[in-house]
């Protein structure tokens, strides 16, 4: 109901106020009675969704934001060793170091010992300088007994205090706010003077794992849309039983534990496995020449293209159920080849399904961790296991929160750019 | 070096272990009363696991009334670190390598523990002076056992089997894929070494841009017919399935395939790199006490020499090594010459320099994957 039909249209016998407007039983407008009785309704749904959303908020939303967060802001250092922090903050990052860093730094070391988070600290500047570790654990074992001049006796220690290389590790280190993890995921480093230089060349890993991971997930994306619309196809089209029995095939696997089915897939494919037997027995191979199928890059995408193909499936299968059969017939009639019939008529209306399969393959095996993990040997293993690592082995969770963060982009840039190129609102899951 | 002759006696005393455990633990090991109370003790699965529930846990609960959970887990110390950080601890006694004991200690995630609770050796000797030289210096970790990473091969596949460890980097004399750890870990140890460095230079040679160059440069030799393993039980698997022709593992897992699995795995001892696991207490463990009383039974002499009747692990006191005797179903099995520290096997041995890879891991690690992936 628009505002004018309240003018236009009075019910004849309702009462009306003095500029023809509806009035309730009680004299207020009706329009303001009507918007108060939609306010109570609409807080009652929003109460009713409300412990969704607080859900979504705190297991989905909050650890996201808290993630990219650490990606940025780091402060071991600063909380740890509260009178070095500040001073090596203000050094310029290129002249000799000076008492007073390091009379800061030698009260920071005892107090750090007596706190035991020498070794957090430890591990925070070594992340930017090796070897800084147990400089720091070791001279913080002598602390307690050094005298001024305070830099002379951590150089007595080690020489590595008096280089400029090792305060400019502390500098970085000490300044909370820091682009340098995001730096490291991009395969550069952040510099005590402010800059950006790019590593060794042998160091460099990331920019090319993240290619790599988007390379796979397209080639995953791929084959299971070549393998997977001619099984979407047939479930559409035959008869209700033997299609029925093609669903459960299809389904069957998507019920399987992904671990089964990856261990499942190393039985098939290993050197002396299932599928290599069968070569040889056939001759196509020799006994001692086997193919190596599995713990490389080969593995990784039939296992993971075989434990995607149904998320490509289901949702072009949806859509094609829905295509009246009579279009193919009317553009058959209209005297369209067979092949003019499916691919100007019954492809374009499957587009939306292909679509959402698509999105759904490509987003999923983006983050895909485990089957690379497992059969992925050396070459076969993307940016997520990366991930992993360091929030499993090397601990260096702020390094994990800034590649974390970089896949968040590329996956949200993807979305932007499907939106643009396909149209969001013409995907269809089913 | 003291520990290479206190175990090699080891194998001259043919004590039954087994004998001496019945009347062992009941008398020897005043078991405090913990009827009720609930330990969940976490290592690292496998036979290794089983060698401790058979050693450790099985006495302590007959003993104590305690009830234990036994958990697996990979090693690292990420869990552990996850569960300080929010304060929710549920793991009370955990088996870790000696550089994450180290680093759990200095990071303030493990316990700090009162090393004069221990109990005196079998023979009366203080535990001070019983555990090995050196091996009680962390002071939040008290260490079970000394293991060791090898490299094995399938004795029927091959007659003439490789000698030394510049052998396992030989593909041509010894054509046939390589197993191998994904990590930089022992891998770059054993390519110095089969390179030529003596085993007390290693670290000396790593600490140099030009020794790890090398050490990748030798790795490269076999790149291309590697075969990574993650997990401890794997290399056995790999052995077993013809994957590999030969593998690095950990001594324990192949001396179990051969023992328990009757294997024809041998075992080649030149340029093995050892280290040590032991206990820590997470710090703020709910059951801290009873971690505590099971960690004083278990490093107790006859516990230590228990468990070596199961696995192959050096046991770390002194006075258990004339206790070790056979494996525990095969009396014929004498376990003394099948420890990483028999003087036969130690000739040429490398221990583990954690210092060395608290400081460089972060490098060596990214270097390593990017030489892995590229």
């Amino acid at each position: 109901m628009t505002d004018a039909s309240y003018h236009t249209a009075p019910i004849p016998g309702s009462p009306t106020d003095a500029r023809g407007a509806l009035l309730a039983a009680d004299g207020t407008p009706l329009k303001a009675k009507l918007r108060e009785s939609m306010r109570t309704s609409r807080r009652r749904a929003f109460m009713l969704v409300l412990p969704l959303l607080l859900f979504v908020l705190a297991s989905f939303v909050v650890p996201i934001l808290m993630l990219l967060w650490q990606g940025v802001y780091n402060s071991t250092y600063a909380t740890d060793m509260p009178r070095s922090a500040p001073i090596a903050r203000a050094w310029d990052g290129t002249s000799p170091p000076t008492e007073a860093m390091a009379e800061a730094m030698v009260l920071d070391l005892r107090d750090a010992r007596e706190a035991k988070t020498i070794g957090k600290v430890a591990t925070r500047v070594n992340r930017e300088l090796s070897g800084t570790r147990s400089l720091f654990t070791k001279s913080a074992r002598r602390a307690a007994r050094m005298e001024a001049p305070f830099l002379d006796a951590l150089v007595d220690v080690d020489e590595d205090w008096g280089k400029v290389e090792t305060w400019g590790a502390i500098k970085i280190a000490a300044t909370s706010l820091t682009p340098a993890f995001y730096a490291a995921a991009v395969d550069a480093k952040y510099t005590a003077t402010g800059d950006f230089e790019m590593r060794d060349e042998e160091r460099q890993i990331h920019v090319s794992l993240f290619w790599k991971t988007i390379w796979v997930s397209g080639a995953v994306m791929l084959a299971c849309l070549l393998l997977g619309y001619p099984i979407a196809y047939l479930l559409a089209h035959l008869p209700m039983r033997t299609s029925n029995l093609l669903m459960i095939l299809v389904l069957l696997p998507f019920w399987t534990s992904l671990l089964v089915r990856t261990t499942a897939w190393i039985a098939m494919l290993q050197s002396q496995g299932v599928l290599n037997d069968i070569f040889v027995f056939l001759g196509v191979t020799g006994d001692d020449q086997r193919f190596s199928l599995i713990y490389n890059m080969t593995g990784t995408l039939i296992a993971m293209t075989h434990i995607l193909l149904p998320f490509m499936i289901l949702p072009i299968y949806s859509v094609m159920r829905a295509i009246p059969p009579s279009h193919v017939r009317a553009a058959k009639s209209l005297g369209a080849t067979n092949w003019t019939a499916f691919w100007r008529v019954y492809f374009p209306a499957t587009i939306p399904g292909i679509g959402a399969g698509g999105l759904l393959v490509f987003i999923l095996s983006i983050g895909y961790y485990i089957t690379p993990a497992l059969v992925g040997g050396q070459d076969g293993q993307l940016i997520s296991n990366f991930i992993a690592f360091h929030m499993q082995r090397s601990l260096n969770w702020s390094l994990a929160a800034a590649l974390g963060g970089i896949l968040l982009v590329i996956v949200l840039v993807l979305y932007w750019l499907y939106d643009r190129i396909v149209g969001i609102d013409n995907m269809k899951l089913g | 070096m003291k520990l290479k002759t206190f175990l090699g006696a080891a194998s001259a005393v043919a004590l039954s272990a087994s004998m001496a455990y019945a009347d062992g633990h009941s008398k020897k090991f005043d078991f405090p009363d913990l009827d009720g109370e609930q330990l969940t003790v976490v290592s690292w699965g496998g036979a290794y696991t089983k060698s401790q529930v058979e050693a450790y846990h099985k006495p302590f609960i007959e003993g104590t009334g305690a009830k234990i959970v036994s958990e697996d887990y990979n090693g690292g110390l990420a869990e552990i670190k996850a569960q300080v950080e929010a304060g929710n601890v549920s793991w009370d006694i955990v088996d870790v390598e000696l550089s994450d004991a180290v680093r759990a200690c200095d990071e303030g995630l493990a316990e700090e523990l009162d090393m004069s609770a221990l109990p005196d050796g079998m023979d009366g000797t203080p535990a001070m002076d019983d555990f090995i030289a050196g091996t009680l210096d962390v002071p939040c970790a008290v260490p079970t056992i000394v293991w060791s990473t090898i490299f094995a091969y399938d004795s029927s596949e091959m007659e003439n089997g490789p000698k030394t460890i510049a052998d396992f980097f030989d593909t041509e004399a010894f054509p046939g894929k390589r197993g191998l750890r994904k990590s930089p870990k022992a891998n770059l140890e054993m390519a110095l070494m089969a390179d030529g460095v003596a085993a007390d230079e290693v670290y000396d040679v790593l600490g140099t841009d030009e020794g790890v160059d090398r050490a990748f440069a030798k790795l490269d030799t076999i790149k291309d017919d590697v075969v990574w393993w993650e997990a401890g039980a794997q290399p056995p698997q790999l052995l077993a399935d013809g994957e590999v022709a030969m593998t690095t593992a950990y001594n324990g897992r192949i001396f179990n395939a051969v023992a328990a699995e009757d294997k024809p795995f041998n075992i080649v001892w030149d340029g093995q790199v050892w280290d040590l696991d032991l206990w820590i207490i997470p710090k703020g463990a709910e059951n801290k006490e009873a971690a505590m009383e099971f960690l004083k039974f278990s490093t107790s002499t006859q516990a230590l020499a228990d468990q070596a009747s199961w696995i192959s692990y050096g046991p770390t006191r002194k006075s258990s090594a004339p206790l070790v005797a056979s494996y525990h179903s095969k009396p014929d099995l004498q376990m003394g010459p099948q420890m990483p520290t028999a003087p036969e096997n130690f000739s040429n041995a490398l221990q583990n320099d954690f210092e060395f890879w608290a400081d460089n891991q972060d490098e060596l690690n990214e270097r390593f994957n990017a030489w892995l992936a590229n």
